[in-house]
């Protein structure tokens, strides 16, 4: 997919440095002239997106690194401290703060577009897999940042998350032990979660070089799901992508100044203002809304362990979906069944979301109270957790298996530029594809 | 586009059903006030910060600590005392002679004895009692939270301050207030444990151990404000709203300027790329 390369040095210094280490090629063939499928729309902008962001975390948190200190009798005061003393400080740390949030926001609606367009089918299936522990490692990093403020929510989240551990047979309590470096959440805890929240970052910019290079040796998956078929497919990543994501990262930064500038506690909780305090348990912990789905799968089930199996599993389903999407066809463009189905997912998605926020025994509608089945009251958010868990599984094990086999798909374009160039909206008067043209 | 319509309807019905939800728990009365830092281009009321200011001093303070605030935070941009002829706030006359009247403890450097001395702006707001021990001792068990940041560590932040204050009511018949305790609307809670009546009427709020602190004329505004309870909740929850978040006005101002600066980048960028991709259908 990469081609040949097209990169001539010019100057004897290039030429020099091509011969020893071609990184000037490199970065000529993977960022300019990488051949990039021209048909890809707006959902396809948020890989760069991640990378800003990515970017944006890193440089803001070893800032606020400088002035933070991993301590349970300073951890909050030092944050205070960020917020009230630092240059900026609160600029910093509302932009990490939030900028996690953006950075979840960014991965659902990456991982959504790759769902709909099957992005992760043959041959891409490590790409997704490396974008997949990308999503776990980023799991890891935003839980245990969100630990170090050392608030009510901090400390009580750290708690019931690494409890979680502690479910699982034999290995479960050497684990919450290692987590703890003791028998509690305590100083060694906050001190080693400050170590992991330095490293964990840099293992996901690791990742993310392996991401591209499984992405590069492909090439880009598209609307229309049909493979590369010529040069005229595709259009050099600079100027056309380079313009077109950049165009996306700005309409996502007005988004997320919005929320630093104007509403940078929107989405925290108000308990994480109050500082730790072991003796003093917040009416409801509840995880930060980019967890919540998880939090409502794990809650779903009465038994302890069994919740987080399933909460785990959840995540490893994730892992093996290429091999369980039978269906041959790549984009659900051409499978309106698969289409519904794959809404209802999104739907269920977001009503375990939801119900993540939501105390388990509440009614879901307040009025109807008591509609009781059996001995269960079905009216409440645990079910309806348990009815949204059903079908997130039953989407990844039964469904996309079952309907790849059975369904009967629409007739998928021959290239990429066929439907392009038979849809009379998308072809200006007089203007000749021209891809190998730069603007 | 039936299909698109069904899912609509799935996500309209879960929209209809969330206020349904809240509303069945919701207890406590949260009363909504127009802040003049409400919204982008908000700013503090200098006047009500002062006011607000002077009510902590003379009647918050006894019980209540704000740890994280110095003397000087009086005097920096935004703050109650910011003067612009004062860049440095602790060169702010009026900032001096605040701290002044406080004593703080210090140890004396001579004797090593612990001693007390009139504060300086870089001094931090002093402590009403040594320790939580003695706070829980002198409040019936309950320790006074600090104030520096309650206003973001409560759900509702300064209209929550404001409905507090307020909110204190008669307990209605049927519900017993335990010694010690007083019934308020606002406080978040469960009272039900307490009430004798009708439960499907169970009255708002909770109970908290610190009594109704405001009065009419209780202090003495110098700019002639006058002094109710209403205007005094008001005034010292606009200033723990100060204290909880001082840099509110740096923050907006720079975020105006960010917004525009990035909405032209988008423009700009938007037009690019219609340029650069003009020639390509796709």
């Amino acid at each position: 997919m990469s081609g040949h390369s097209t990169y001539e040095p010019k100057t004897g210094i290039e030429r020099w440095l091509d011969t020893r280490l071609p990184i000037v090629r490199f970065m000529k063939d993977t960022a300019i002239d990488f051949p990039t499928p021209k048909n890809l729309n707006y959902w396809w902008t948020f890989g760069g997106i991640l990378a800003l962001m990515l970017g944006i975390q890193l440089v803001t948190g070893i800032v606020l690194a400088m002035h933070y200190v991993p301590h349970v009798d300073h951890a909050f005061a030092s944050v205070e401290r960020i917020m009230r003393d630092v240059n900026y400080g609160w600029l910093l740390r509302y932009m990490h703060a939030n900028g996690a949030s953006m950075f979840f926001l960014a991965v659902y609606i990456h991982m959504i577009r790759n769902l709909y367009y099957g992005s992760y089918k043959a041959p891409r299936e490590v790409l997704w897999i490396i974008g997949c522990l990308i999503y776990l490692a980023m799991m890891a990093t935003a839980f245990i940042g969100y630990v170090l403020p050392w608030g009510q929510m901090s400390f009580h989240g750290a708690v019931v998350i690494t409890n979680l551990f502690g479910a699982l047979p034999i290995v479960g309590e050497p684990i919450t032990t290692w987590l703890w470096g003791g028998f509690a959440v305590d100083n060694p805890t906050l001190n080693r979660f400050f170590s992991l929240h330095y490293l964990l970052p840099f293992v996901i910019a690791g990742l993310v070089v392996l991401h591209i290079w499984a992405l590069h040796v492909p090439g880009n998956n598209n609307p229309t799901g049909v493979n590369v078929k010529s040069e005229a497919d595709t259009v050099p990543f600079h100027p056309y992508y380079t313009v077109k994501d950049g165009f996306a990262i700005a309409v996502f930064l007005l988004l997320y100044a919005s929320f630093v500038f104007y509403n940078p506690n929107v989405l925290g909780h108000a308990d994480n203002y109050v500082p730790a305090n072991p003796l003093v348990t917040p009416a409801h912990i509840v995880p930060e809304w980019y967890f919540l789905p998880f939090y409502a799968i794990l809650r779903a089930v009465p038994d302890k362990l069994g919740g987080v199996l399933l909460m785990f599993g959840a995540i490893a389903t994730l892992f093996v979906l290429p091999w369980l999407d039978t269906s041959k066809v790549r984009s659900m463009r051409y499978r309106p069944t698969a289409r519904l189905y794959f809404f209802i997912f999104v739907l269920a998605a977001l009503v375990l979301g939801y119900c993540g926020a939501k105390l388990p025994d509440d009614p879901v509608i307040g009025a109807a109270t008591g509609l009781m089945l059996l001995d269960a009251d079905i009216n409440s958010f645990v079910w309806l957790s348990r009815l949204a868990t059903l079908y997130f599984f039953a989407y990844f094990w039964v469904i996309l298996p079952v309907l790849g086999l059975t369904e009967t798909p629409l007739p998928v374009p021959e290239s990429i530029s066929e439907p392009v160039l038979s849809h009379p909206a998308s072809t200006p008067a007089g203007a000749a594809a021209s891809p190998e043209k730069r603007g | 586009m039936l299909r698109k319509g069904i899912a609509l309807a799935a996500l309209g019905l879960a929209l209809i059903a969330a206020p349904a939800a809240q509303a069945a728990t919701g207890h406590a009365v949260m009363k909504h006030v127009s802040w003049s830092f409400d919204g982008p281009f908000g700013k503090y009321d200098t006047a009500q910060l002062q006011r607000g200011y002077k009510i902590y001093r003379e009647v918050c303070s006894a019980c209540h600590s704000m740890e994280l605030v110095s003397f000087r935070n009086l005097g920096e941009k935004g703050g109650p005392f910011y003067d612009p002829k004062y860049p440095n706030p602790n060169d702010n006359p009026y900032v001096k002679a605040l701290a002044k009247d406080i004593q703080v403890p210090d140890i004396d450097s001579e004797t090593g004895d612990v001693v007390q001395r009139p504060a300086v702006p870089a001094d931090r707001f002093p402590k009403p009692y040594p320790n939580a021990a003695a706070a829980a001792a002198g409040n019936g068990g309950a320790i006074p939270p600090d104030l520096s940041v309650i206003a973001k560590g409560r759900t509702g932040g300064p209209d929550y301050i404001y409905s507090l204050l307020t909110g204190y009511k008669a307990p209605p018949a049927g519900l017993t207030v335990n010694p010690g305790q007083n019934y308020n609307v606002s406080m978040p809670g469960d009272v039900s444990g307490q009430w004798t009546g009708d439960h499907h009427k169970v009255p708002p709020g909770g109970f908290l151990a610190m009594p109704p602190q405001l009065a009419d004329g209780k202090v003495t505004y110098d700019d002639g404000t006058p002094s109710t309870v209403d205007q005094q909740a008001k005034d010292v929850a606009a200033f723990l709203m100060w204290a909880a978040e001082p840099k509110m006005m740096a923050r907006k101002q720079f975020g105006f300027g960010a917004m525009i600066y990035l909405a032209l980048f988008t423009a700009l960028l938007y037009f690019s790329y219609r340029r650069v991709w003009r020639n390509v259908a796709h």
